[in-house]
């Protein structure tokens, strides 16, 4: 393949990795945002979100087909499950803990990512749970490189998915309130903001987003199984701190360039495939070295 | 004679094993502008974080229209019309003018009130009309302070807490300040101020109360506070000095 073509073949792929990257890394950097918890079971809603829309799209298939009719159905409700799942969460797990110092609450975070991740062992026997869809390869072809019609929904579904977020966060009231109390939430309370109910509304958008990205995953790769969100939630970790953390266009800015570095760093020769995750963290240790706001981020404002 | 838009009644305040406030109590009438005056330390700034539900109270009563508010959530305290302007104005830094703005209005339900109030508080303060897009951190200290006050505004409280609002700024710009408070005053609005600039603060003010150590020591008409022998020596920086910006404390 001429070098172009393996070029383009590789900025592919690391777009469709980088919007899940991205779509996981949101919610990593919104929680971080309002409540300074890195919150490690985060990528374990990614996986439970494929989970849940393996189960929804097997029982809506029989009607709905296994094409995208079928699909666009099990995402949404993997959205709703995952992102109540995650209130929950905050509600049950994190919210006891506001005043307690960070460690206890990075310990709890650690404890649900466990938890999940043992459900769903327990369920699977640990098996790759092979996610079936009637997609098919019909795509185009740009010389050699073949791109398919799924490719470009899986981006376009991600673009879309942000397009939202950033009109919610920006636009309404609600979401101007998520950026504020991730600035001052005595100063939220002042003002009337029910900071609970608007850390919660964090979690549910957050959550959603990662269970939207779990079954894209499932649909691309085509199996999944109980340990897929250990990986990419320390991904989409390193994302969200490219970008800047608690920065949401740098959670889609980080995520995106790490999908693209992912897939180009597979092709500088002597570097390998299996070399691709070292190459990701080492990213992660220069950034928290020599940019630790990452390339969006602010410095934290000191309060009065 | 008709209730007092704010009780306070034998009100205790602890932070962790310190006793903060030791029992103080006093009320606000409607159209009253009533000051909290004390060194640094004394405990004004958590009388403010009491009523507003900030911080919760131990023991004793915080009335608001004849409401027991002493266990209400702050954000519902902040609903029911009791506004507070913390100390250090405390904008969300990062987002503009307007965003600050529009997160004062938070509780206003229609866009269409919400947007009116917002001119309402550009006619107020023309300087925030030409900062409106910026980030709200790069305003100056008295811009910031007026930023503060129109934020709080945007809900039309009943009753405006404000802590120190005239800290750090220049002798202009807490003339301007004052001046704005007594303004609000005279459009209805209800004020408890709290201020280490004694006499600036008395000036403004229908009824003042001397804090010491988390206690009321002190209390009576402005006019007649400011004439007071041993309050002079304390907070008002000995002799007389007319340009009314003598800090105390
Ligand atoms: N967050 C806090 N934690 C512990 N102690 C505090 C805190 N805030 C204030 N204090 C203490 O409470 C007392 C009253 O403080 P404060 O209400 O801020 O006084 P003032 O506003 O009159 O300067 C002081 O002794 C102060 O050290
Ligand atoms: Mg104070």
């Amino acid at each position: 393949m001429p070098l172009y073509e393996v070029l383009l073949q590789q900025f592919a792929n690391g777009l469709i990795l980088g919007s899940f990257y991205a779509l996981v890394a949101l919610g990593y950097s919104m929680v971080y945002g309002v409540i300074k918890l890195l919150n490690f079971a985060h990528g374990d809603l990614y996986m439970t979100g494929a989970f849940a829309g393996f189960g929804a799209l097997s029982l809506f298939s029989g009607w709905l087909g296994g094409g995208w009719g079928g699909i666009v159905p099990a995402i949404l409700f993997s959205m709703v499950a995952v992102g109540a799942l995650g209130v929950i969460i905050d509600r049950v797990a994190y919210r006891p803990l506001r005043q307690a110092p960070k460690l206890s609450v990075l310990i709890t975070a650690l404890a649900v990512s466990m938890l999940l991740e043992n459900v769903a062992l327990a369920f699977t026997g640990g098996q790759y749970t092979a996610f079936t869809t009637n997609l098919g390869f019909a795509g185009v072809d740009l010389g050699m490189v073949h791109v398919t019609y799924t490719q470009m929904v899986l981006v376009g579904a991600s673009v879309v998915l942000m397009v939202v977020l950033e009109l919610f966060v920006s636009g309404t009231m609600h979401g101007k309130a998520m950026r504020a109390i991730a600035i001052d939430q005595d100063a939220c309370r002042l003002m009337g903001i029910d900071v609970d109910r608007t850390i919660a509304l964090t979690f549910l958008i957050g959550s959603a987003l990662a269970a939207a990205a779990g079954v894209l995953a499932g649909v691309y790769y085509g199996s999944i199984n109980f340990f897929m969100g250990f990986l990419i939630g320390l991904k989409a970790f390193t994302a969200a701190v490219i970008g800047g953390i608690g920065s949401i266009p740098g959670a889609m800015l980080g995520g995106i360039l790490l999908g693209l570095l992912e897939a180009f760093g597979t092709q500088i020769p002597g570097v390998g495939s299996e070399w691709k995750d070292v190459f990701v963290f080492a990213f992660l240790i220069l950034f928290l070295v020599f940019r630790p706001t990452g390339l969006l981020g602010r410095p934290e404002v000191e309060r009065m | 004679m008709t209730e007092p838009l704010l009780k306070v009644e034998g009100v205790e305040t602890y932070y962790g094993q310190i006793h903060a406030l030791r029992g103080i109590g006093f009320e606000v009438r409607r159209g009253q502008v009533v000051t909290l005056l004390g060194a640094n330390g004394a405990g004004k700034s958590t009388s403010l974080r009491t009523i507003s539900g900030l911080v919760p109270a131990k023991r004793g009563r915080v009335l608001f229209e004849g409401e027991d508010i002493t266990r209400v959530a702050a954000h519902r305290i902040a609903r029911l019309g009791l506004v507070h302007v913390p100390e250090g104005r405390r904008i969300f830094r990062g987002m503009s003018v307007e965003e600050n703005l529009d997160l004062g209005g938070f509780t206003v339900a229609e866009e269409e009130v919400r947007r009116r109030r917002r001119e309402a508080a550009y006619a107020m303060f023309p300087i925030l009309a030409e900062r409106r897009a910026s980030d709200s951190s790069l305003l100056s200290g008295g811009e910031q302070q007026m930023l503060a006050i129109a934020r709080a505004l945007m809900s039309e409280p009943k009753l405006l807490l404000l802590d120190e609002p005239s800290m750090g700024l220049a002798p202009r710009l807490v003339q301007e300040i004052m001046r704005t408070i007594r303004r609000l005053n005279e459009a209805g609005t209800t004020v408890l101020l709290v201020e280490q600039n004694a006499r600036m603060a008395l000036r403004l003010a229908h009824y003042g109360h001397v804090l010491e150590t988390g206690r009321i020591v002190l209390s009576g008409e402005a006019a007649a506070l400011e004439k007071d022998e041993s309050l002079a020596k304390a907070y008002l920086g000995g002799g007389p000095r007319n340009e009314g910006v003598a800090a105390a404390g």
